[in-house]
């Protein structure tokens, strides 16, 4: 296909397409409109099913039905209509429906802004949906891994027949980049789960997360578990730049951990070792790695377009080992390399 | 080569959004590094709209433009205030000379104007005057040549109208060579 120049939102709808979306279920809200309103346009095209819903509500549990019928199918919004999802995205995951969740996150709380954040990390990584349930979480530094982490998380979705959630901050939804979209086919799992008729089979197929027995909701509940730790073992991804001789550890994902890289170019030329962790999983999250690469510097700093959440993660990692400082901008404001240059100076000229 | 942090900002219906997009759009042809991001704020009928796209060899840090502008297009007078406090020292200041005054900048900017709005007349379509400031800015910037320019034009609206494409082609060829 060769590189073309494309907008986030509609890179992702296609990298969607090309990994064999069958039905996408959208409501509209900004920074991630183009989503939709490019699968309105090129889904059916394709032979998907592309509907707009009444409420976020409504695209939710369309894509549990959907799901439960053993389409592969998708749903986008940012982040209060993330919010309205929860119980749906919880039912999902009961369930064990391969769902994909695009989240191009924006300002909060509450309605906030529209402008670029990364505010929601709680909101992904923990969820607002009710149980003991985990989604993977995926988060892209730009484009072009935008499109590549959609396609893995469809792949993601039908082997652990769990949920799957795209992070992109709005940056990511709005800007263009060069970039090209894989469209090698992904083959479909069986479903041989889905409730799609009995036909000859001997047994009936049901889809549910309701189980009154206490001792049956247990064993549910250690099966999620355990498809968890097996998610943990095998698909928990990041990135290190330069972390071998580094004396300063900085933490960054998404957009965000590009301007953290311009900002360790500029220290190192002023003869400051830091180096980036960057997750790209952020559930599950690399904990194991990221406490090896800070096992040999002076301080590990935080950077977060939020006041603050995957420090926690950060925290549990590190556990201890050196402190572990912040650095953030909120409100769809965005950090410039220099104001993490600086943070850093701040933390190594206090000591 | 430095990396180039352009805004292009106008009046909404300038065309300033498709014109950074055709910098980006050749940027990428040529082999940068290149990133477009528009404002996408609650904007105005009558304000501005803005766009900024940076160009590197190496890979973008950020796509946002906030401060030390290299290079900015301003299509009238509020775009060249309000981003004029955030160009940097040296940077190059293309303005659309039919609607914009330059005296309140400082003198180490550079400055490039031309009349996009006569420019368009001559052509026969006020809605090209954004194909001549491409036309300025090109001749301006070194990595890009006027075939770039032209070859664009035929890209972008070559399949859909090849009438307008002659008339995109030809504003921004008359800028290129005034400029």
């Amino acid at each position: 296909m060769g590189k073309v120049l494309m907008k986030g939102n509609e890179a992702i709808a296609q990298a969607a397409i090309s990994a064999g979306c069958e039905g996408f279920f959208g409501y509209p809200i900004t920074p991630q409109n183009e989503v939709p309103e490019y699968m309105s346009k090129y889904l059916a095209k394709s032979g998907g099913v592309f509907v707009q819903a009444e409420s976020e509500l409504a695209a939710i549990n369309m894509v549990y039905g959907a799901a439960a019928a053993g389409a592969r199918v998708m749903t986008s919004s940012s982040s209060p209509g993330i919010a309205l999802k929860q119980e749906g995205i919880s039912y999902c995951a009961g369930a064990q429906l391969p769902v994909v969740i695009v989240s191009i996150s924006r300002g909060g709380p509450g309605l906030g802004g529209i402008l670029p954040s990364q505010g929601d990390y709680n909101q992904a990584t923990r969820g607002g949906g009710n149980g003991d349930y985990r989604v993977i979480v995926l988060a892209p530094n730009g484009v072009q891994e935008a499109t590549d982490m959609v396609r893995h998380a469809f792949k993601l979705a039908d082997s652990y027949r769990i949920p799957v959630m795209v992070m992109a901050d709005g940056i990511i939804g709005q800007m263009m980049e060069p970039v090209e979209i894989d469209t090698t086919p992904i083959p479909k799992a069986p479903n041989l789960w889905a409730a799609t008729g009995q036909g000859k089979r001997a047994h009936t197929n049901m889809v549910n997360s309701m189980h009154l027995d206490p001792y049956e909701l247990e064993d549910h509940n250690i099966l999620l578990n355990n498809k968890y730790l097996e998610i943990a073992k095998n698909e928990t991804d990041y990135e290190k730049y330069l972390c071998d001789d580094a004396e300063v550890l900085i933490v960054a994902y998404g957009t965000p951990s590009r301007i953290v890289k311009s900002a360790i170019k500029t220290l190192r030329e002023e003869g400051i070792k830091a180096g980036l962790f960057r997750p790209k999983t952020l559930v599950p999250y690399p904990f194991d790695a990221l406490h090896e690469a800070s096992k040999s510097v002076k301080f590990v700093l935080v950077t977060e377009l939020s006041m603050g959440q995957m420090i926690v993660d950060v925290k549990l990692a590190v556990n201890g080992l050196v402190p572990v400082h912040f650095y953030g901008r909120t409100g769809g404001v965005i950090f410039e390399p220099q104001e993490i240059v600086d943070a850093v100076k701040s933390h190594l000229g206090g000591k | 080569m430095k990396t180039v942090k352009m805004v292009c900002a106008g009046f909404g219906g300038q065309g300033v959004l498709s014109m950074g997009q055709m910098v980006a759009l050749m940027a990428m042809k040529k082999g940068f590094n290149t990133s477009w991001m528009p404002s996408y704020g609650p904007e105005m009928r009558g304000g501005t709209a803005n766009c900024q796209v940076v160009i590197d060899e190496a890979e973008i840090a950020s796509p946002i433009v906030s401060e030390g502008i290299t290079l900015l297009l301003a299509m009238n007078q509020m775009a060249l205030t309000k981003f004029q406090p955030k160009l940097e020292k040296g940077a190059w200041l293309i303005v659309n000379s039919a609607l914009v005054d330059t005296k309140d900048v400082p003198s180490d900017v550079h400055i490039l104007k031309a009349d996009f709005n006569a420019i368009a007349q001559e052509v026969g379509n006020p809605k090209v005057q954004n194909m001549a400031a491409l036309g300025t800015l090109a001749a301006h910037m070194d990595i890009f040549n006027k075939q770039d320019g032209l070859d664009i034009i035929e890209e972008k609206f070559g399949k859909k109208n090849p009438e307008l494409t002659l008339l995109n082609q030809k504003a921004f060829e008359k800028a290129y060579d005034i400029s």
